[in-house]
């Protein structure tokens, strides 16, 4: 094969220069903000502003509502990446295995995913209403006296709920190309040398997902993280007891609500480190386990 | 071909003819019927003059609007008037160099103006400290309590009760009845800010705040220990109930007939009236009468409206006639009947007095009649940083002790420390 060599050093530079734009002006230059705002405070009119070190840093150490947040955002996102995935996986292999109008299903399930994440919480809100919620009236009439407004637990089930119906469709997308992937040959010699469904599927097929999963294990995270923000805002806005604010919707009500421009910037900065340390921790620990 | 031609000369020489005028734009934050009659009482404004056209835009609740006016400034494109509610006043008036103060753009602008002329309780809330008014008040409200008229007489109560002490008299009776007695829409405003005027507690140092940047909150007092003690067992025993933070949820379960009485903002009276399907009355809020003889005054709540720095001298111009076609007795007045909000100046007040508005419906004068009882010491309310932030503080605390988490006295203890910690920070900002 012949190798084509430039003989102008500056034009592969020209052929990265809108790529690198793009990472500079939205991910280097506004994180570099995030950073420098950290360490100032200044008024919500950005008037008067000076240097305080690490004084916001210290705000949040002591604060009990940031720890709170961080284990909701946890267990918020472990929660609805096994619901979402999970479900997602079911169905994509139910898909599969359909012979007759399989497009229909498809589609139709593939459906949620062009919902918008706000949309889905106003709906939720409609559904989980106390004067006239559907949901609402069909949990308290089966004896739990469910009340998301004034329950924290209650309102993080509707949150888990509802997040992870959202991410379905997803799930449920990648799953199904994942298994068309997976080829015939290897799943007909699995069907003479065992006659358990269940067994081949967890010993053949999901060792062959493990690709699809694992990226959708990161995406499921992320999106737990932070896009469930129209979600919150258009449901519980944090409450009640100020126990469903993930990480990243503490940061918008301190930052935005609250005028606070250098405390939510050093809680973004902590969030920036903490996603960071959980992306390494996927790729170097359990990448290892994946085989493509 | 040519008629598409025509047309966009057409549609320019009226942009042109437009724009002759001086545009003023107006954010805000009433939605719904107080959005309505906002965007009529700007064209009412529009049509009696040609030099000024006020554009007024709906920005979401008292928050977002704040939020989206600081955000615009910040980018240099604040709009002319903005409407920011109590809890952000301090901030506004803090920031310098941020707004026109209000008495200084009228005195430059030749509009007549004299403190005096504003009802007592709502001169000084958006004053400095020596009593000039940074911000005009706009839409002035009070808590009053409301109740179903036909729950009462079925359940066979005469009066409304006066006092939290007659209160769990009342609550008993409509309990056995199978009714909740009490909700209420905002737990920091209703319970705590005016709980302390009407009860004539200190709030905070430095005057409440007016004095200079307080750092000492006074929330956890014997007075607001007992009562928040008392709404616990209340809620245990289904004598109140709390529907979450959000105000709507709470004056729903008013319009579904679940709860008979309802504390909400003198300001909703208007919208009640249109959407309640039965009869009900408006009276004072409640006081204990084991802390204080007589209930003292409440406060405003509400918002104001700012004007921000930096605009043309002709835009000031406009401005200084908008807010004096603003506060000018007859709109004051056309927006009291109206919304339910109560006319800020004396002679509004006195203009409805004279229609007979109240003779017609006495219910619209309990919040003006509540915000004119004798000032007392610390019933002026109260000017604070971070005030935003506070609340949601003292949201959590309070949702705390209705869920039996905290006592009262932890929870109000920790609002205290969180709430000194927002404020030292406010006062550092500004040093």
């Amino acid at each position: 094969m012949k190798k084509v060599q430039f003989e102008n050093n500056f034009i592969p530079y020209l052929f990265i220069l809108p790529q690198l734009s793009i990472v500079l002006i939205f991910f280097i230059w506004p994180s570099s903000m995030a950073i420098y705002y950290s360490f100032v405070l200044e008024d919500a009119f950005g008037i008067s502003s000076q240097f305080v070190w690490l004084d916001n840093y210290k705000d949040i150490i002591f604060d009990s509502q940031y720890y709170s947040s961080v284990v909701f955002t946890i267990i918020f996102s472990a929660l609805v990446s096994f619901f979402a995935l999970s479900a997602g996986l079911f169905l994509a292999h139910k898909a599969n295995g359909i012979i007759r109008s399989k497009g229909t299903y498809r589609t139709l399930l593939i459906w949620p995913y062009a919902i918008a994440p706000a949309i889905v919480g106003l709906m939720a809100s409609f559904f989980f209403n106390s004067s006239h919620g559907d949901m609402y009236e069909f949990l308290n009439q089966i004896g739990w006296e469910f009340d998301p407004k004034s329950d924290p637990f209650d309102a993080q089930v509707m949150l888990v709920f509802i997040a992870s119906w959202k991410q379905i469709s997803v799930n449920f997308i990648f799953f199904l190309s994942g298994l068309q992937g997976i080829p015939k040959s290897v799943l007909e010699a699995s069907l003479i040398d065992c006659k358990s469904s269940m067994k081949r599927f967890w010993t053949i097929t999901f060792p062959l997902l493990a690709p699809t999963t694992f990226f959708l294990l990161i995406t499921n995270i992320t999106y737990s993280f932070f896009e469930t923000f129209g979600l919150i805002d258009t449901t519980t806005r944090g409450a009640p007891m100020g126990e469903t604010k993930t990480l990243a919707y503490k940061i918008y009500q301190d930052g935005f609500l609250g005028a606070d421009i250098g405390g939510s910037s050093a809680q973004s900065v902590l969030l920036m480190i903490f996603v960071l340390l959980i992306t390494v921790f996927q790729f170097k620990y359990i990448e290892k386990k994946v085989h493509y | 071909m040519k008629l598409k031609g025509l047309l966009f000369i057409a549609y320019f020489a009226m942009a042109m003819n437009l724009s002759a005028s001086t545009n003023i734009t107006w954010w805000h934050a009433m939605g719904g019927r107080l959005g309505e009659v906002v965007n009529e009482m700007a064209k009412n404004f529009n049509d009696s003059q040609s030099e000024y056209k006020i554009t007024p835009i709906y920005k979401g609740g008292y928050e977002d609007t704040m939020t989206a006016g600081i955000a615009a400034f910040r980018a240099r494109k604040s709009p002319d008037i903005i409407q920011i509610f109590d809890a952000g006043a301090a901030t506004m008036i803090n920031a310098k160099g941020v707004v026109y103060p209000i008495a200084d753009l009228f005195d430059n602008y030749g509009v007549k103006f004299n403190a005096k002329n504003y009802i007592s309780g709502v001169r000084n809330f958006y004053a400095d400290s020596k009593g000039r008014m940074i911000g005009t008040p706009f839409n002035a409200s009070t808590p009053v309590m409301y109740y179903n008229k036909d729950i009462f007489k079925k359940v066979g109560i005469k009066n409304p009760p006066k006092t939290w002490e007659e209160f769990e008299k009342t609550a008993a009776l409509l309990k056995k009845a199978g009714y909740i007695g009490l909700a209420q829409s905002h737990s920091p405003w209703i319970f705590a800010e005016n709980f302390h005027s009407r009860h004539n507690i200190k709030l905070s140092d430095k005057n409440n705040g007016f004095d200079g940047l307080a750092t000492k909150i006074n929330y956890n007092n014997p007075a607001m220990v007992y009562h928040w003690d008392k709404l616990r067992s209340w809620a245990t025993k289904g004598y109140y109930k709390y529907y979450g933070k959000g105000w709507a949820d709470n004056q729903q379960a008013f319009y579904d007939q679940k709860v008979a009485m309802w504390l909400g903002s003198s300001g909703s009276f208007g919208g009640l009236k249109k959407g309640a399907k039965f009869e009900f009355g408006t009276t004072y809020l409640p006081y204990w009468s084991k802390f204080i003889d007589k209930g003292a005054q409440t406060f405003i709540g509400g918002a104001a409206l700012f004007v921000f720095s930096g605009k043309s001298d002709e835009k000031y111009k406009g401005i200084a006639k908008f807010l004096q076609f603003l506060t000018s007795a007859k709109t004051q007045y056309f927006w009291h009947k109206e919304t339910g909000y109560v006319p800020i100046t004396n002679a509004a007040y006195d203009l409805a007095k004279k229609d007979g508005y109240y003779k017609v419906s006495p219910d619209a004068e309990i919040g003006i009649k509540q915000l004119s009882l004798p000032a007392q010491e610390w019933t002026k309310g109260y000017r604070l940083g971070n005030y935003v932030q506070i609340r949601e503080v003292m949201t959590v605390e309070f949702e705390n002790i209705i869920n039996g988490k905290k006592s009262a006295s932890e929870a109000l203890k920790s609002i205290e420390t969180k709430a000194n910690k927002l404020l030292v920070k406010f006062a550092k900002t500004y040093k």
